[in-house]
């Protein structure tokens, strides 16, 4: 009966150890996004992000929370959050996904990559496929992404008095820097 | 072996994480969410709302009040005169703002600052309300028949202002004020006058707001003749604008005038049409985004 009961929690321990070496977490991450409109140029940046890549089966999680978005212009800041974002009611961005590519992460190297999966907006939903470039390194990971986001695939409205200022479509760019997982 | 089986069975779903957990791995559970945008301006209507202009952004405040709308056609109800405040705000950091301003009224100058205490919030860092200091100074430089000292001329104004986003589309706020005058125009007014205000916004639409503000003066410190201060507005924001659209029985925009020398009662129609409208410009040095 010992005997029976060392095995699976040697076995245990193990994958659990394993488990955590698989996952890396965010060092430092920057996200900013720009708009591009006759009257005004917008941008914001964001370095509050939280991500986890699973290295195992090369799932792929981002928690952007949506007031950490820093503008220079605070009012302009009140209003993202207030009157497009609703960040009271949805106060984070999401992506759930998956890296496409077999990558072998013991192995150093710049590979291209892609990730599919769902990105949530403003509380909507939206199947994406998202390209980007993937450095592994020592115990490290580097992920950079560009890709654009439409104001209309998320339900954020502008209104027409301001729709000028405001273009409806929004370029996004992200730079994650990954450590193994500690808890 | 059966038991073997049966116990790694058990242990299996564990070690495989589904993309759920993960997200629950990234969900912050020591973040603290500031409740933002209490009031859309730095103003309720006439007094200060618990709000301050943002690092290194300049607000430029536009303010008129016409004559009372009861002076008739032929005044065009009220709009054929009216008062101005010009005014100024910078905000140092993102709890600390000064001002100045400079009213037709009277000639009136005032100089304050405003600093953000308590910020509400809630998740890891549980605060109710929101509660800003006030401190202010005006200086009354219109030349009356006696000639009066610039001590004479001056005011000094001390609020706490105390708010609660009940709601996305409800807020309040109460204004315990002191207000000191160094020499009040009725001789038997107190100099030191013990006020509160109270203030409101019901959000009609994402960008627009009703607001009412109501300034209270407790009993026997000044004349009968004076009123309360009450105001209703319409708010409505658009990109780096806010414009209130007033009704109050105040002429004056300072918290002198508009607190203790109200003089138009609401009852017979001494009201004036105004507005406020904040243009925020921003100083704060760009960042490029990833080269």
């Amino acid at each position: 009966m010992k005997r029976f009961l060392i095995i699976p929690v040697f076995i245990l321990i193990s994958l659990c150890a394993s488990a955590q070496n698989q996952l890396y977490s965010v060092k430092n991450s920057e996200f900013s996004f720009f708009s591009k409109a006759p009257l005004e140029d917008i941008e914001a940046r964001n370095t509050k992000a939280s991500s986890i890549i699973n290295t195992a089966n090369r799932e792929l999680v981002v928690r952007i929370p949506i007031t950490q978005f820093q503008f220079s212009n605070k009012l302009m800041q009140q209003h993202f959050n207030e009157n497009y974002m609703e960040s009271e009611k949805f106060p984070n961005a999401t992506f759930k996904g998956k890296i496409n590519e077999m990558i072998d992460f013991s192995k150093s190297g710049v590979y291209e990559v892609s990730a599919s999966g769902t990105l949530n907006i403003h509380g909507v939903d939206k199947e994406r496929t998202i390209k980007g470039k993937l450095i592994v390194g020592e115990n490290a990971l580097n992920l950079d992404a560009r890709f654009d986001v439409m104001l209309i695939d998320h339900k954020i409205d502008i209104p027409k008095l301001v729709f000028k200022k405001i273009a409806e479509k929004i370029a996004v760019s992200a730079s994650i820097n990954y450590i193994p997982y500690k808890k | 072996m059966k038991k073997l089986y049966l116990i790694l069975f058990i242990i299996l779903p564990f070690t495989s994480r589904a993309q759920d957990d993960l997200m629950k791995m990234v969900s912050d559970s020591n973040e603290v969410i500031v409740r933002s945008a209490t009031f859309k301006a730095t103003r309720i209507i006439n007094g200060h709302s618990v709000e301050t202009v943002g690092k290194n952004n300049l607000d430029f405040i536009i303010s008129h009040r016409f004559d009372r709308v009861n002076r008739g056609f032929d005044e065009f109800f009220g709009l054929d005169a009216a008062t101005n405040r010009l005014g100024l705000e910078y905000g140092l950091n993102d709890r600390l703002m000064v001002g100045i301003g400079r009213s037709s009224f009277q000639k009136m100058y005032d100089f304050f600052g405003k600093y953000k205490l308590l910020r509400q919030s809630s998740g890891a860092g549980n605060i109710p309300i929101s509660l800003t200091l006030f401190s202010g100074y005006s200086l009354r430089t219109q030349s009356t028949s006696a000639n009066l000292s610039g001590y004479d001329r001056s005011s000094y104004t001390s609020q706490l202002l105390i708010a609660r986003k009940f709601s996305e589309g409800f807020s309040l706020q109460l204004s315990p004020t002191l207000i000191h005058r160094n020499r009040p125009d009725i001789f038997t007014d107190s100099k030191t006058v013990i006020a509160t205000g109270i203030g409101g916004r019901m959000k009609l639409t994402k960008r627009t707001s009703i607001n009412g503000e109501y300034h209270y003066v407790f009993p026997n410190q000044i004349d009968d003749n004076y009123t309360n201060n009450l105001s209703f507005s319409f708010d409505l924001e658009t990109g780096g604008h806010v414009f209130q659209l007033l009704f109050t029985n105040s002429f004056g925009m300072t918290e002198r005038q508009f607190i203790t020398e109200t003089d138009g009662s609401w009852g017979s129609g001494d009201v004036h049409f105004g507005f406020n409208i904040s243009r925020t410009f921003s100083f704060e040095k760009k960042k490029k985004a990833n080269p």
